[in-house]
């Protein structure tokens, strides 16, 4: 008796840390970006202008080169691990190469962002520079697109392993009906699997945009660093994340500091409210069977 | 039987410590601040540790993170490559903070353009290159300058720091100095707003872009570019010379009048032999030292420590690629660190 009641207030304890955790860092984040939102007041989401040397600031141009690289992210990567997950949930569920795919999709999520940083600009840059110098574009490499490539492959695994297990978990009755009434296979993925999927496919892709939205390391080797709004998908550009690891260490103004924290507290934000809105799509999007 | 021995083994501990203070062995002082020093102090701590005991642990987190440091009182000194200035001083009020520096360093162009030559540069040509006026490497103003070198019809890719650094805050100070453009434009500063180019992090980011791009120029610290091999360029000076950054070249920047607190920017240097854009790094500290509980062996032990760096420690600088101080820079610092006091009384006499 004693000691099942010890076990549920030990549970309660973790819960209780976890949140307070979530909550103090949220504070924190708002108390330490005060004096910048003082100062600029909500123009600071607003302006383009990023001025160390004057101290003048705004989050604009990191915002739109995190939202990007995400997106653009997002939508290279999506078809490549639908694939897999369509591949391995419906064509390939069990065997050698199956496992062995799966393993590495798992492994991808596994190795550090700043190897993936050191393979795209050892890789990835030079190659895009090629295509930049066959293009006629202005070949730097480096810039928005070179960093959604990376963050592309970075962020496959979080869509592809939750994709695929809610497709492994559509009910077999259901497939087994669709295919008594006649429907090919082809027919059975795109008219029952899919849409009793969705709602579990969209999970995944929240869960990779959360890994877009704030990967750093690997996007700051590769993306420029340049703090202007770019002009064009093959410019150089910065993020929210790169541009806080770029600049923290030697922000000795108070108002350069706080800048750079209300740019954490944004980011803080854009995170909370994809999560938020991803959480309502899903809910949106749930096949309810009738019991 | 096992809870005797434990409480045995923690009176045991307990008489080990007091026995440790009573003796008042103060054993490690810490610092925290700039990078750019870090491997000569490195190298310094362990040679010093060595001859006294005395282990200094100094964490390389950067210039602003180790003025936030100090300010903070949780380390015995701060590294900084740019000096505070009398706003950032302003804020410990009752107890000054003194500076004083402890090498030299220089930033060097390093670019990449066919065969690498060693160019020539003036300072006109540098800022309209990094102001982007300047736009392709056989711009009459450059071919003018290097005419012996055949320079390709290709744009310039600027590459420039991409973090906040006391490099960037060298250069930008030069660049202020000899452009007013460029100081009304842009400013000096450990980042900056960029007119135009690509951001690396950190010596090895900008180095790696310019190996990587054809017809880029950027700038980086002279060890770094020594120890790389990165072709570098000879810059006009004041006096109308083109000086080579060597560790000569760069002590001799700092043979100009030094005011007495040291803080004191020598880029776009009088000194006829001088290379233009050479800085000091340098250290901070309370004047006061009897702050926060500290003991008057700790801060005897930290003063005893400075003392070393400005003399034994000159003597490893130019091993390490950095420059030596030259002598009346050493007497300016001696006199700063005998200012420090515990009580309002001198520590080193």
């Amino acid at each position: 008796m004693k000691g099942k009641r010890a076990f549920k207030l030990s549970l309660i304890i973790a819960v209780l840390i976890v949140a307070i955790i979530f909550f103090a860092a949220a504070i924190s984040l708002t108390l330490g970006s005060l004096p910048a939102l003082k100062e600029f007041g909500w123009k600071f989401f607003f302006s383009k202008e990023w001025d160390p040397v004057s101290d003048r600031f705004g989050a604009l141009p990191f915002l739109v080169g995190t939202l990007l690289t995400s997106f653009l992210a997002l939508i290279i990567s999506l078809p490549l691990s639908l694939s897999i997950s369509i591949l391995l949930g419906e064509y390939m569920k069990n065997g050698r190469f199956s496992s062995t795919v799966k393993s590495l999709v798992d492994l991808i999520a596994a190795v550090p962002s700043v190897i993936y940083g050191f393979w795209g600009l050892e890789v990835l840059v030079p190659f895009v520079r090629n295509l930049e110098i066959k293009f006629g574009i202005v070949p730097y490499g480096v810039g928005i697109f070179t960093a959604s490539l990376i963050l592309s492959f970075m962020i496959i695994p979080n869509t592809a392993s939750l994709a695929r297990e809610v497709i492994e978990l559509v009910p077999g009755d259901l497939k087994e009906a669709a295919y008594s009434l006649g429907a090919t296979r082809y027919e059975v993925i795109k008219k029952v699997t899919l849409p009793y999927a969705r709602s579990g496919i969209l999970a995944g892709i929240l869960l990779s945009l959360g890994r877009a939205l704030g990967e750093t390391m690997a996007v700051t080797m590769v993306i420029g660093n340049n703090n202007n709004i770019p002009k064009n998908l093959f410019y150089p550009a910065n993020t929210m994340a790169s541009v806080i690891a770029n600049e923290f260490t030697e922000a000795t103004g108070d108002i350069y500091y706080s800048s750079l924290i209300a740019i954490g507290f944004a980011l803080f934000l854009v995170t909370a409210l994809f999560g938020i809105l991803g959480r309502y799509i899903i809910n949106k999007t749930t096949i309810k069977i009738a019991k | 039987m096992s809870k005797k021995f434990i409480v045995n083994l923690m009176l045991g501990a307990l008489m080990l410590t007091g026995l440790l203070q009573a003796t008042g062995g103060v054993k490690d002082l810490t610092g925290a601040g700039a990078t750019f020093p870090y491997p000569l102090y490195a190298r310094w701590f362990d040679i010093y540790h060595n001859e006294t005991g005395i282990q200094v642990n100094y964490q390389a987190i950067g210039s602003g993170g180790g003025i936030r440091q100090l300010l903070n009182k949780t380390v015995d000194f701060g590294g900084t490559d740019a000096f505070m200035n009398d706003r950032e001083l302003a804020k410990s009020p009752e107890n000054p903070i003194l500076h004083f520096p402890t090498c030299l360093g220089a930033v060097v162009i390093t670019y990449n353009i066919p065969g690498n030559p060693e160019l020539k540069l003036t300072p006109k040509v540098i800022s309209g290159i990094f102001l982007g006026k300047i736009t392709r490497w056989n711009d009459p103003k450059l071919v003018q300058l290097n005419p012996e070198v055949k320079l390709p019809s290709q744009k310039i890719v600027v590459v420039h720091r991409s973090d906040g650094s006391g490099t960037t805050f060298v250069f930008s100070d030069y660049l202020s100095k000899v452009s007013k453009e460029w100081a009304r434009r842009v400013g000096k500063g450990k980042s900056l707003r960029w007119p135009v180019g690509l951001g690396g992090k950190g010596n090895p980011g900008v180095a790696g872009l310019i190996k990587q791009i054809s017809g880029s120029i950027g700038y980086v610290e002279l060890a770094f570019a020594e120890k790389n091999n990165l072709p570098y360029a000879s810059i006009k000076n004041k006096h109308g010379k083109f000086i080579k950054p060597t560790l000569k070249s760069i002590s001799l920047a700092a043979k100009v009048n030094i005011p007495p607190d040291t803080r004191v920017s020598i880029t776009d240097t009088e000194a006829p032999e001088g290379y233009p854009i050479a800085s000091f790094t340098w250290i901070i500290f309370y004047r006061e030292q009897n702050y926060g509980k500290r003991s008057y062996e700790r801060a005897k032990e930290l003063i005893n420590l400075f003392w070393w760096m400005i003399h034994q420690g000159q003597q490893y600088n130019e091993d390490l690629l950095y420059g030596k101080l030259p002598a009346p820079v050493i007497k300016t610092a001696e006199k700063i660190i005998k200012s420090a006091t515990y009580n309002g009384k001198p520590i080193l006499r």
